[in-house]
C-alpha cells in the first residue's frame, strides 16, 4: 500500500467513526482503534495516539451544532466535568498501582450491567416524574430540547445529582488508567442515575468527552505518540464524520439511539473482559 | 406539546451556548483546514508517497521521525514541512475544549452565574493541573 492509499483509507474510516461516535456520545476509538491496527498494521502506541485525537474530534466536531440545538445540557455537562476531570487525575496518579487487569474484569461487568439496564428502559416513558432533586433545583440543571424526529418539544428534570457527580468521578478515573470508556461510562451514568433523555445523555457525553480527551491529549503528544501523518486523516475524517453525525442525531428516534448503544455497550464488555482475561 | 423549533429559554443561557457553539466551530474549521493544508504539502513534497511502500512502513513505524516538542514543530514549520504543519492543527484542535472551558468563566462571570463561574474555574484548574503532570510524567 503506498502512502496515498494508506491516507484515504484511514480518512474514509475515519467520516464512519465520526458518524457513530457524535450519534452515541461516544469517542470513535472502538472504530479508529481496530481498523489501523488491525487492517492496516499500525503501532498499537501511534493508534492510541490517534484516538484521543478522534475523541477531540468527535466532541468538537458535533457540539458546535448540538449545543445550538439545546440538545446538550451545558450546565449538567459542566458540573459533571468536576467528577471526569478529578476523576482522571486521581488515574493518573493511580496508575501504577492498581493491576489493569482486575479493573478490566470489574469494568466489563459493570458496562454488562449497565447495557441490560439500559434495554430494558427502552419503553419507558421520560414524561414519568423523577425523584425531586433540590441540588438540580438549585444549580438549574432541568433542561428542554426539541425533538424533531417526535416533532415535540420534551421536557425533563435531572435527578440524582449528587450520584451523577460521583459516577463520573469514576468514570474519568477508569478512562484515566484504563484509557478506555471514555464515553461509554458517561451515557449510562446520565442515564440510569440522572434520568435524562437518551439524546441528551449522548450529546451531553459528547460535550465532556473533548475536555476529558484534551486533558490526555497532551501527554500522549509530549510522549511523542500522536504521529501527524497517522493522527492528521484521522482528525479530518472524524471533524467532517461528526459534523454529519450531528445533523443526524435529531431524525432518528430515541428507543434507535438506545438499542444501538447498548449494542456498542455489550461490544466494549466483551472486549473488556477478553483483555481481563488474556491480559 | 409544539411544532415549532424555537423554545422559550433564558436569554442568558442562550448567549452562552451561541458564544460556545461558535468557538467550538471556527476551532473545528480553522483546524481542519490546517490539516488538510499539511496533508496536501506532505505530499507535495514527497512525490515518491503517490506510490513507494517502503515509505508507507517508516511513517507509520516512526522509523521516519516526526517533530512531537514545539521547538522542533516550529523549526518544521519555517521550511514549510507538511507533518509539522499538520500537528500545529492538532495542538490548535487539542486546544479548542480548553478554551471553551477558559471561555466559560467569563460568560458566567458575565451573567452573574456565580456558582457556574465558580465550578468551570475548577475544571479549568484541574486541567492545567493535568498538563502540568503530563509533562512531568510523559
Amino acid at each position: 500500500m503506498s502512502p496515498l492509499a494508506f491516507t484515504f483509507i484511514t480518512f474514509a474510516a475515519s467520516i464512519v467513526a465520526g458518524v457513530c461516535g457524535s450519534i452515541l456520545g461516544l469517542g470513535g476509538g472502538i472504530v479508529v482503534i481496530p481498523v489501523l491496527t488491525l487492517l492496516l498494521g499500525v503501532d498499537i502506541r501511534f493508534a492510541i495516539g490517534a484516538s484521543i485525537v478522534s475523541v477531540i474530534a468527535t466532541s468538537s466536531g458535533a457540539a458546535a451544532a448540538y449545543v445550538r440545538e439545546h440538545m446538550t445540557n451545558l450546565r449538567v455537562a459542566m458540573l459533571l466535568e468536576l467528577g471526569t476531570t478529578s476523576g482522571a487525575l486521581t488515574g493518573a496518579f493511580l496508575g501504577g498501582l492498581i493491576a489493569g487487569r482486575w479493573l478490566f474484569l470489574i469494568f466489563s461487568v459493570v458496562m454488562g450491567y449497565s447495557a441490560l439496564a439500559m434495554f430494558q428502559k427502552r419503553h419507558s416513558d421520560p414524561s414519568v416524574p423523577v425523584p425531586p432533586d433540590p441540588i438540580a433545583d438549585r444549580l438549574k440543571l432541568h433542561g428542554e430540547y426539541f425533538d424533531e424526529q417526535a416533532g415535540e418539544v420534551v421536557r425533563y428534570r435531572v435527578t440524582h445529582t449528587p450520584l451523577g457527580l460521583a459516577l463520573m468521578y469514576v468514570a474519568g478515573m477508569v478512562s484515566g488508567l484504563l484509557g478506555i470508556g471514555s464515553g461509554s461510562l458517561k451515557v449510562p451514568a446520565m442515564d440510569l442515575a440522572m434520568h435524562l433523555p437518551i439524546k441528551v445523555s449522548s450529546t451531553t457525553s459528547n460535550f465532556m468527552i473533548g475536555v476529558t480527551g484534551a486533558a490526555s491529549a497532551g501527554v500522549y503528544f509530549a510522549r511523542g505518540d500522536i504521529n501527524p501523518f497517522i493522527a492528521g486523516p484521522v482528525a479530518a475524517g472524524v471533524l467532517i464524520g461528526a459534523t454529519l453525525g450531528s445533523r443526524l442525531l435529531g431524525r432518528l428516534k430515541s428507543s434507535w439511539v438506545r438499542v444501538a448503544f447498548v449494542v456498542v455497550l455489550l461490544w466494549v464488555c466483551l472486549q473488556m473482559a477478553y483483555k481481563g482475561i488474556v491480559g | 406539546m409544539t411544532s415549532t423549533q424555537t423554545i422559550p429559554q433564558n436569554a442568558a443561557v442562550l448567549k452562552v451556548e451561541l458564544l460556545i457553539s461558535n468557538l467550538l466551530r471556527i476551532g473545528v474549521i480553522t483546524s481542519l483546514t490546517i490539516v488538510v493544508i499539511g496533508t496536501v504539502l506532505t505530499f507535495v513534497h514527497h512525490p515518491e508517497y503517490l506510490q513507494s511502500r517502503d515509505a508507507l512502513a517508516d511513517l507509520i513505524s516512526g522509523k521516519n521521525a516526526f517533530p512531537h516538542t514545539i521547538g522542533e514543530v516550529w523549526t518544521g514549520l519555517l521550511m514549510l514541512h507538511g507533518r509539522s504543519i499538520v500537528i500545529v492543527g492538532l495542538l490548535l484542535l487539542i486546544a479548542t475544549p480548553v478554551m471553551r472551558v477558559g471561555v466559560s468563566i467569563f460568560a458566567f462571570l458575565y451573567e452573574r452565574d456565580r456558582i457556574f463561574a465558580l465550578i468551570t474555574t475548577i475544571v479549568f484548574l484541574l486541567l492545567l493541573l493535568s498538563f502540568l503532570l503530563g509533562k512531568a510524567t510523559a
